[in-house]
């Protein structure tokens, strides 16, 4: 791994450990080791490494929701900003515990992309009503509720 | 002039306006922060949008908790069971809401 104009630039190995890690971060260094064929006290020194660079920022859990019995529904809202307020859109929308993720496209418009959670369809109607399309710069909104995931984390 | 005519007839901050949706989570950019420009809107916006609000009981409720106008709301909601959609709900509506409006403008100025 090596620093490149402060872009720091990894190697096969590194690239290797950090797939390992995001199919599951619980394995152990010898598992991880033994896969790639190298020592443990490798994969331990990568891994601290890209930690320390800021390269892998954190370890998570992700939780299924419906096996705790939390009812819930996943949609994804397209909101069409003004330019000049699609920033300030985009991080009072990364504030909101509804708000999973947030990124922005430029296409024809400049758009920002969020995925939101609610309890119910009147839950997410009442978020975007009462506290996304009154944010400064909001021109109009699509939203599409997710019926069916045919791929994505397990 | 009583102070509860100047009370509907004023103009609310932005969070408090009503914003148009045509179905749930799909707003139209279209919002009204007074009883004046909900009236203007309501001859302006998808009747797919007055429809989707109508139904739900938006209307209503915006006029009763936020503009405070106890009346509006109930007229809005007397014509409910007469089921009305599309240009026949755009008319009715605006018919109300234009009349009241037009009503407490008068009283506003004595």
């Amino acid at each position: 791994m090596k620093l490149k104009n402060q872009a720091v630039s990894l190697d096969s190995l590194d690239w290797n450990i950090l797939q390992a890690l995001q199919e599951n971060a619980k394995q152990t260094y010898t598992e991880i080791g033994r896969r790639f064929g190298v020592a443990h006290s490798t994969v331990y020194d990568r891994i601290r490494r890209m930690e320390e660079n800021g390269i892998i920022k954190k370890y998570t859990a992700t939780v299924d929701l419906e096996k705790i019995g939390v009812k819930h529904m996943t949609a994804i809202m397209t909101v069409f900003t003004d330019p000049k307020e699609s920033e300030n859109v985009a991080k009072k929308l990364s504030e909101a515990e509804e708000i999973l993720e947030v990124s922005t496209s430029l296409s024809e418009e400049l758009l920002i992309i969020a995925k939101v959670v609610a309890k119910d369809q009147d839950k997410l109607h009442s978020f975007i009503a009462q506290k996304v399309a009154p944010l400064p710069g909001v021109l109009r909104i699509r939203t599409s509720i997710i019926t069916r995931k045919y791929k994505g984390e397990k | 002039m009583p102070s509860s005519v100047a009370r509907i007839l004023r103009k609310l901050p932005r969070e408090n306006a009503f914003y148009f949706f045509t179905s749930i989570g799909n707003y139209t950019g279209e919002n009204a922060s007074s009883l004046e420009e909900f009236v203007k809107k309501i001859g302006e916006v998808n009747a797919k949008s007055l429809e989707f609000h109508f139904y739900r009981g938006d209307f209503e409720k915006w006029v009763a908790e936020v503009l405070e106008d106890g009346e509006l709301a109930e007229e809005i909601m007397s014509f409910k069971n007469l089921k009305p959609v599309g240009d026949a709900l755009r008319s009715q509506l605006y018919l109300i809401v234009s009349k009241r409006f037009e009503k407490l403008k008068s009283e506003f100025r004595g």
